[in-house]
């Protein structure tokens, strides 16, 4: 049994136009000490996928159904003040924006402090003395010092080590990260990657990196998750993924990279995403494909196994290249 | 020459944003000028367009010395030299329509009645891939792709001499960011206009830049013509930023050596003595924390960079010291 598992989940809004789908049919799991990268571009369902497990979505709007199971227990179902329990001490999360997340009137030490406190139950000088050893697991310097200061004054880099620091205070099984790099510089980002490296290595945290970048699923997941229109199209290991991607819109994403550029130009791919408030039968990605053919114009190609741990979704996938 | 920037200095009152900055930029060429944030690449591009004033050095547009002229002499000028800016959304007004959003330059700078600017904007839609029927449109009903179409259009409208782009592909998805890139690309050799062009991301500058310039904390470390910038940075803050930025190939990025950079970038405010980077530089001793290294092209081949490490037969390696 892997440590998460996510079975058949869809995700839909109500919105005043309608049933708006963010995600279909999506299954995956996820061990201990793993780190699964979930990718795609802006709208395919990769943050509201994971953000399903601690059930950080807006609950009033939300239409879920399928299965998230956490050490076989599951989640979907859990009422919200054991669900409370769970997102403090056994899945957390770090966002995008380390600003907006942080609270600006708290010390940084006050803000580590305070969850290990609640959610550990650590006198305060317990809870200090802990945080002050994760902000030096998180690679922040002069850490005592540190925890006195505010997030203003800290750099962007710093500031999301102090999220790390802070979802990792209870030791969570489950680490989401929503493309924690995104608004960093690459100096300061490589730092952070190396950060969540060195988490999965001492502690066994199993993470799901959300990202839109290839650059950082090469250089830090184990295994990959490529979402298009709400769906899964190809998911592998990521040196299979790499060296043998299936899925056409997988190999469109790699050869639209400016570093892929062949003969002074790069490969587009035509058209636009699908709209989420129709739900089509046919293949999502058909109109933009390069290998269309008649039945993809017909039906939804499923999921299924090309070679050991490779799955796409396309019926007339890519080869051994 | 289109542009010749000569010593350029910017402070906003204690922040030294651009501190003594140099470059030029010839007739059809891209320079592309790489840093990151609060690096001061983007005021470079302000003050090159007067939309803000230089605080010290000159700016020179196709010869003629631009630093201070007035606000009426510049309107003129305007129409040599326009920009694009990164985020399509806020960069168009939301109540004009994609017709009056292209035209509006042809008009305010008189070189077009209403029928001629017309006639105009069909051209320019046509040649940045927009279909007709998206003249009526307002921004709002464009897609993030689209919208920086437009952006295009509104600025190569007038066919200025020089266009500054500031991260125009930055907010693009990748598969959007392609097409923006390749229509970039045909506009500059078809329309042949010079190019400042403004990132972060190295690979966006390795695919359009013919000259790469590399700043860090207000001044350039380094510059040179892209494919030697690529092959053989020269000033350890180069070295540093290629090798952080990850590659998309699993086998390659986890074999790579990187130079793994200490610290934060320090503040404009109090930038550090000597070499601005020596607080972050893994190779730094003690002429880099007292002495300022100056910018030279030691080989005389057009790539100069400012390391004291640097000389006639030495090039430093930062990766070797971790």
């Amino acid at each position: 049994m892997s440590l998460l598992e996510i079975t058949d989940l869809t995700v839909g809004f109500d919105t005043e136009d309608g049933l708006v789908q963010a995600v279909r049919d999506i299954s995956l799991t996820l061990d201990e000490g793993e780190i699964l990268a979930l990718c795609g571009e802006s709208g395919c369902g990769k943050s509201v996928t994971a953000m399903s497990v601690p059930r950080l979505l807006p609950p009033d709007t939300t239409r879920l159904s399928g299965s998230v199971k956490l050490d076989g227990r599951e989640l979907t179902t859990l009422p919200e003040p054991d669900m409370r329990h769970v997102r403090g001490k056994d899945v957390s999360v770090v966002f995008q924006e380390p600003m907006t997340s942080l609270n600006p009137s708290f010390s940084v030490g006050y803000q580590i402090t305070e969850v290990l406190r609640r959610h550990e139950g650590l006198s305060r000088r317990a809870a200090g003395d802990r945080a002050l050893e994760l902000l030096e697991l998180v690679g922040i310097p002069a850490a005592a010092r540190r925890m006195k200061e505010y997030p203003h004054q800290l750099s962007g880099g710093m500031r999301q080590r102090v999220m790390i620091a802070i979802a990792v205070a209870c030791s969570p099984r489950v680490l989401i990260a929503d493309e924690p790099t995104t608004a960093l510089d690459v100096t300061i980002q490589a730092g952070v990657l190396d950060v969540f490296r060195d988490l999965r290595d001492r502690l066994g945290t199993a993470i799901i990196l959300i990202t839109h970048d290839l650059g950082v699923v090469a250089d830090i997941a184990d295994r990959a998750v490529v979402m298009y229109a709400g769906r899964a199209v190809e998911q592998a290991t990521v040196t299979e993924l790499f060296a043998n991607p299936r899925h056409p819109y997988t190999l469109g994403l790699m050869k639209a990279l400016p570093t892929a550029a062949v003969g002074g130009r790069l490969a587009e791919i035509p058209g636009m995403v699908p709209s989420p408030l129709s739900d089509p039968d046919e293949c999502a990605f058909h109109d933009r494909c390069p290998r269309v053919q008649v039945d993809c114009r017909v039906s939804r190609p499923p999921l299924v196994r090309q070679a050991e741990g490779h799955l796409a979704a396309c019926f007339h996938p890519g080869g051994q290249s | 020459m289109i542009l010749r920037i000569d010593n350029l200095v910017k402070h906003y009152g204690q922040v030294r944003a651009v501190d003594g900055l140099s470059l030029e930029i010839g007739q059809g060429e891209v320079l592309g000028l790489v840093g990151e944030s609060g690096s001061g690449k983007s005021t470079v591009g302000k003050c090159v367009l007067r939309l803000t004033d230089p605080t010290a050095g000159t700016i020179e547009l196709a010869g003629r010395d631009i630093t201070r002229l007035s606000r009426r002499a510049m309107r003129p000028l305007r129409r040599d030299m326009h920009m694009v800016f990164q985020d399509p959304f806020s960069s168009l007004n939301p109540r004009f329509t994609i017709e009056q959003i292209v035209g509006e330059p042809l008009l305010r700078h008189k070189v077009a009645d209403r029928r001629g600017a017309s006639e105009r904007v069909s051209a320019m839609l046509e040649k940045v891939g927009l279909r007709q029927e998206m003249r009526s449109r307002f921004p709002h009903e464009l897609s993030g792709g689209q919208r920086q179409r437009v952006g295009l259009a509104r600025a190569l409208v007038l066919e200025p001499k020089l266009v500054v782009a500031d991260e125009p592909v930055s907010a693009l998805d990748v598969s959007v960011q392609a097409s923006v890139l390749n229509l970039i690309t045909d506009l500059q050799r078809d329309m042949g206009f010079s190019c400042l062009f403004i990132t972060h991301d190295l690979s966006v500058v390795e695919f359009l830049a013919d000259r790469i310039a590399v700043m860090y904390l207000g001044k350039i470390v380094e510059s040179g013509p892209k494919a030697e910038i690529f092959a053989a940075p020269r000033h350890p803050y180069t070295q540093a930023l290629l090798s952080a930025a990850p590659v998309a190939d699993p086998v390659r990025q986890r074999e790579r050596r990187r130079v793994v950079l200490g610290g934060d970038v320090p503040s404009p405010v109090d930038p550090p003595s000597g070499c601005r980077f020596h607080t972050r530089c893994p190779l730094a001793y003690d002429a880099c924390r007292t002495d300022e290294p100056p910018l030279t092209d030691t080989r005389g081949n057009g790539h100069p960079a400012a390391c004291h490490l640097i000389t006639a037969d030495r090039i430093p390696d930062a990766a070797a010291h971790r």
